[in-house]
């Protein structure tokens, strides 16, 4: 379980593609811009990997919020990618909303590999939606006995 | 030769699976020759002190069905575990939650509020809500959320489906009794299942399609359309007509009746091996195939796609990542 970050910044996972949304997120870090303290980057080939078991593992796992961070549209590695990624992403929000995770928690951002202060400024955007409102995340243990109480 | 002593027991069930295993029975005296029934609720009359002065592991195989719903359901499951050796998920329901499994969208004081007060066809003036009357009423409370059977006790193996085919009735007693089970000249025969396995393919639905071979070179959807909108054709793809079917996040093994009856694929099976939660899966393929790339035209294609926690997690809610609806509060007793 993560626990609250020092900046009180809610937790967030950011899903980014190795040829550009990671990019972005490795030159904010060697230009020393900040960013949210509690903000775990995932690097993957290609936006379109981020499979929406990937999200909903994300949040089960206790993420307040999760970033999508790919190519822009036209400039995928694999052509078409990010668009993959951004079908998925319109359906995934409305199965997300009725699932009680609110709009404002789950975001698909483009950032190309120069665009370091779009990447910030997504993952700060968020972070301030997100405030200190935590999606409810009281689960017991599940389990012949568990969950009594 | 002692005959196997199995058990056929219901849980929150509509019948469909005890339906199903009676339709597998071909013939009843060879059955009853080949195994011991010590409890059957839908077929014969025993008590609950039947079942506890049997032995424990005195059961070769218990086959449960139904969904873990109230508080007196996690008890049988319980004791049933305790007096089998195995225990088999019979059926969605114990597999995966099953249908039963949407009402984790729902708390269950809503569920009964709807049931007794607010149900448009109720006329309950008092606002009466029998089973959460402390003092009078004995009906047992219900669980805040359905889980499936192994969350509650160990399961040794799985029948899928809702409800299973007759033949995968068959062939799990086959694969549980070996020998000792008459066994037919045409049944498949699964070996003795490890523990944990899926009684049925591995692989997804579409490999064992009637239309695969209808499916185009590249499939792509244009928009979704509802079933009452279209007459289906009776020999394309449903994905190709630009129906929902959820075939390619389906295990196979059911014999493809519904394409046969000209309905899609509805997932009871649950998902393919490699697949963790089939909602998600169905959504991402079902999502990839559409033909659009504008996030505006996407947005209109999913106005027409009301209910996807519904439609994408008919059978298998309380299997998936997030269990019903996040948020929910999870203690067991509390009803409202």
């Amino acid at each position: 379980m993560w626990g609250k970050a020092y900046d009180g910044s809610p937790c967030m996972v950011a899903f980014t593609c190795r040829w550009c949304s990671y990019e972005a997120a490795d030159s904010a870090g060697r230009a020393r811009k900040v960013l949210p303290a509690d903000l775990h980057i995932v690097r993957l080939l290609c936006s379109g990997r981020a499979d929406p078991q990937l999200v909903l593992q994300a949040f089960e796992a206790g993420a307040d919020g999760v970033i999508v961070a790919g190519c822009p549209p036209g400039e995928c590695h694999y052509r078409e990618g990010n668009i993959h990624a951004l079908r998925r992403y319109v359906f995934l929000r409305k199965l997300l909303s009725q699932l009680g995770i609110e709009d404002f928690r789950f975001k698909l951002v483009w950032a190309s590999a120069s665009d370091a202060d779009g990447f910030v400024a997504a993952a700060w955007e968020m972070a301030e939606k997100i405030g200190g409102v935590r999606p409810y995340h009281g689960r017991p243990e599940s389990g012949p006995d568990g969950g009594e109480r | 030769m002692t005959r196997p002593r199995v058990a056929f027991y219901w849980l929150s069930s509509c019948g469909g699976c005890d339906e199903s295993i009676v339709d597998s029975i071909e013939d009843f005296q060879d059955f009853a020759r080949a195994v011991e029934v010590v409890l059957w609720p839908l077929v014969m009359d025993r008590r609950h002190a039947d079942l506890q002065m049997l032995p424990d592991g005195g059961i070769d195989a218990v086959f449960v069905n139904g969904a873990v719903r109230t508080r007196e359901h996690r008890c049988m499951a319980q004791m049933l575990r305790r007096k089998a050796k195995r225990i088999v998920a019979y059926g969605s329901c114990a597999h995966l939650g099953g249908v039963y499994g949407l009402a984790n969208l729902h708390e269950s004081g809503q569920l009964l509020r709807r049931s007794y007060v607010e149900a448009p066809t109720v006329s309950n003036p008092e606002e009466r809500i029998p089973a959460m009357e402390p003092r009078t009423s004995q009906l047992p409370r219900l669980l805040d959320a359905i889980e499936p059977l192994d969350r509650v006790i160990s399961v040794d193996c799985y029948v899928p489906g809702c409800p299973p085919p007759p033949e995968l009735a068959r062939r799990a007693l086959e694969a549980l009794f070996g020998d000792t089970f008459p066994v037919e000249a045409t049944s498949a025969g699964f070996p003795p299942p490890e523990k944990g396995a899926v009684l049925a393919e591995k692989t997804a639905l579409c490999n064992a399609c009637p239309r695969k071979a209808s499916i185009p070179e590249t499939l792509k959807i244009r928009c979704f359309k509802r079933l009452h909108e279209v007459s289906p054709d009776m020999e394309r793809c449903f994905l190709d007509q630009g129906l929902v079917c959820l075939g390619p996040a389906t295990r196979g093994g059911c014999g493809a009746r519904c394409i046969q009856g000209n309905m899609p694929c509805r997932g009871c099976f649950g998902p393919p091996g490699n697949v963790r939660d089939q909602g998600a899966k169905a959504l991402s393929f079902l999502a990839s195939l559409l033909e659009s790339r504008d996030e505006a035209e996407l947005e209109d294609i999913a106005r027409a796609f009301p209910d996807p926690a519904g439609l994408l997690y008919r059978h298998s809610l309380p299997a998936s990542l997030f269990r019903g609806r996040l948020g929910k509060p999870r203690s067991w007793e509390r009803t409202s």
